[in-house]
């Protein structure tokens, strides 16, 4: 691997006073409003809120695919909106990360999938990669699938082949951006049992962002809940209902409301 | 007093437009600057992906052959058919050679083959980048930390490089031997007299010429269709999904075209 690995304080990812708008001028929508949150050291944190909330916004912004219009974004003690490209590269070793849609690389097969970081950015020999490739088959259970390409695979494996990549490097953080979307009920379940398992194994700090409530609060330690540019912290989800944050009680009202019934 | 005070806003609306516009431009054009920049570094950054390379140049290049001998071999016999035609009425067919061989050294050759790749591999390139910019799949590489630019861009600016001057290079004989077909071969000019005149018109600076041109035209042909690409989401009026994919694909190609043409007169001007 390049460099030494960067060391990581508690908190893991810290937000301060974070403000993100899209749009142009007169159009802009503001997103984030003066966000705060931190998210702990190897502990799993959920995001949840509706569609167009933000929350994919937050990932984006943690990795510095996107820079904030005002605030921090502190991964450990390094403010990730000011460091140049260089500095991110080896931030983003740090991370590993699954994407909504998988984002799996349709001109390469399962197998150059989950090998590709191994390639680029470690100094292991072909052997020594196909045989890690093939122990985190194994573990995945995706083993006798390799020479398949992503485009012959169910939305499941997808999710399975992408969550192996990003696990490849054995990162200190995964972010996990929508990880049931599109999935039934038996798949989901499936992931978030894969979740615990590598977390268990690996001890990862993860990032959750889901609107799967409530059953994707069974994985969480704290629960980040967005709404209309506010956002509240709780620890546990039967603290949802009584925010002192009146959108996020009327959020709990609308979702966890109408689970209930 | 309504319509006096309305006048003004509607006049603030049009030119804030137009600034608007332009600072758009501005901005689109200092993006794809950026871009040439690190596409042009990462052609220097280690590991080099030689089987990219490979790959790409058999896209462009080999994969184009077809297309490039069949487009060269009517250019040349039309500019025989044509040059017999309008030489013969001054009793130089003796000239044909040479008129066949510089106008496509010089000119058809170089921009015409352009022209073909833009439309054959340029469109499937920007196609590919942008369906990977909107899957996703650019940013998976940023966050496992391995550089676009050197994994996915340059390999293609260095094919595009390599692929394009040899293509106009098959495009120039083909054409020739297009033109000797129906000069000497069907209108029975002198076969000798077509040579000669070739070899006594033909000087090495309008061979660099023609060289020069195919090295320009393939950079802004590879860097226009992959550019428009990697900014697909940020292309004002693409749209979005699947359908920004195919409009912006379309732009590339008549940007490159029209870049290509431009750039021909240019160098001429430049150059001749």
């Amino acid at each position: 691997m390049s460099g030494e690995p960067i060391a990581v304080p508690e908190p893991a990812i810290r937000f301060v006073d974070v403000c993100k708008s899209f749009g142009e001028r007169a159009r802009r929508h503001l997103v984030l409003d003066r966000v705060n949150f931190s998210v702990p050291m190897g502990k799993t944190t959920v995001i949840a809120g509706g569609s167009g909330q933000g929350k994919s916004v937050i990932l984006k912004l943690i990795l510095g695919l996107l820079r904030p219009d005002s605030g921090q974004v502190l991964v450990g003690d390094t403010d990730v909106s000011a460091m140049g490209y260089k500095g991110l590269q080896e931030l983003r070793m740090l991370f590993g990360v699954l994407f909504q849609g998988a984002a799996l690389f349709d001109s390469l097969t399962v197998f150059e999938n989950i090998a590709l970081p191994l390639r680029e950015r470690t100094a292991f020999t072909g052997e020594e990669i196909r045989s890690r490739v093939a122990a985190t088959l194994e573990q995945l259970e995706l083993t006798g699938h390799e020479e398949k390409f992503p485009a012959q695979l169910s939305g499941g494996m997808k999710k399975r082949v992408g969550l192996a990549r990003a696990l490849q490097l054995e990162p200190k953080i995964v972010l996990f951006d929508e990880p049931t979307t599109g999935l039934d009920p038996v798949m989901t379940r499936e992931i978030y049992e894969l979740f615990v398992r590598t977390r268990q194994r690996l001890g990862y700090t993860a990032v959750i962002v889901s609107h799967d409530i409530p059953q994707v609060f069974s994985l969480a330690d704290q629960i980040i809940l967005l709404n209309k540019g506010e956002l509240d912290v709780f620890t546990d989800a039967s603290q949802i209902p009584y925010s002192t944050k009146p959108s996020i009680r009327e959020f709990a009202r609308q979702v966890m409301g109408q689970q209930a019934a | 007093m309504n319509q006096i005070e309305q006048q003004p806003a509607s006049i603030l609306r049009i030119v804030g437009g137009i600034g608007d516009h332009a600072l758009y431009i501005l901005t689109d054009l200092g993006s794809m600057g950026i871009f040439l920049f690190f596409s042009l570094v990462g052609l220097f950054k280690r590991p080099f992906r030689f089987k990219e390379l490979i790959k790409q140049m058999g896209f462009i290049g080999a994969g184009s052959i077809t297309v490039i001998f069949f487009t060269a071999l009517s250019s040349g016999m039309v500019l025989g058919l044509q040059g017999y035609y309008s030489l013969h009425k001054f009793g130089a067919e003796g000239m044909l050679g040479s008129a066949v061989s510089l106008t496509l050294i010089m000119e058809l050759g170089p921009v015409l083959t352009a022209l073909m790749v833009a439309g054959r591999a340029g469109s499937a390139m920007c196609a590919e980048i942008g369906i990977m910019r909107i899957s996703e799949q650019i940013d998976a590489l940023e966050c496992m930390a391995i550089d676009p630019f050197r994994y996915l861009i340059s390999p293609k600016f260095l094919a595009a490089l390599i692929s394009v001057p040899l293509l106009t290079a098959l495009f120039d004989v083909v054409g020739i031997m297009g033109g000797y077909l129906a000069g000497v071969k069907l209108m029975g000019v002198n076969g000798g007299a077509f040579f000669a005149g070739m070899e006594q018109s033909v000087t090495n600076h309008d061979i660099q010429l023609g060289v020069i041109k195919s090295f320009v035209f393939a950079l802004l042909l590879v860097w226009i269709c992959t550019g428009r690409g990697y900014f697909v989401q940020k292309i004002r009026g693409a749209g979005f999904g699947a359908e920004s994919v195919s409009k912006v694909t379309t732009q590339a190609v008549v940007i490159s075209s029209i870049s290509v043409l431009i750039f021909d007169y240019l160098l001429t001007a430049v150059l001749l």
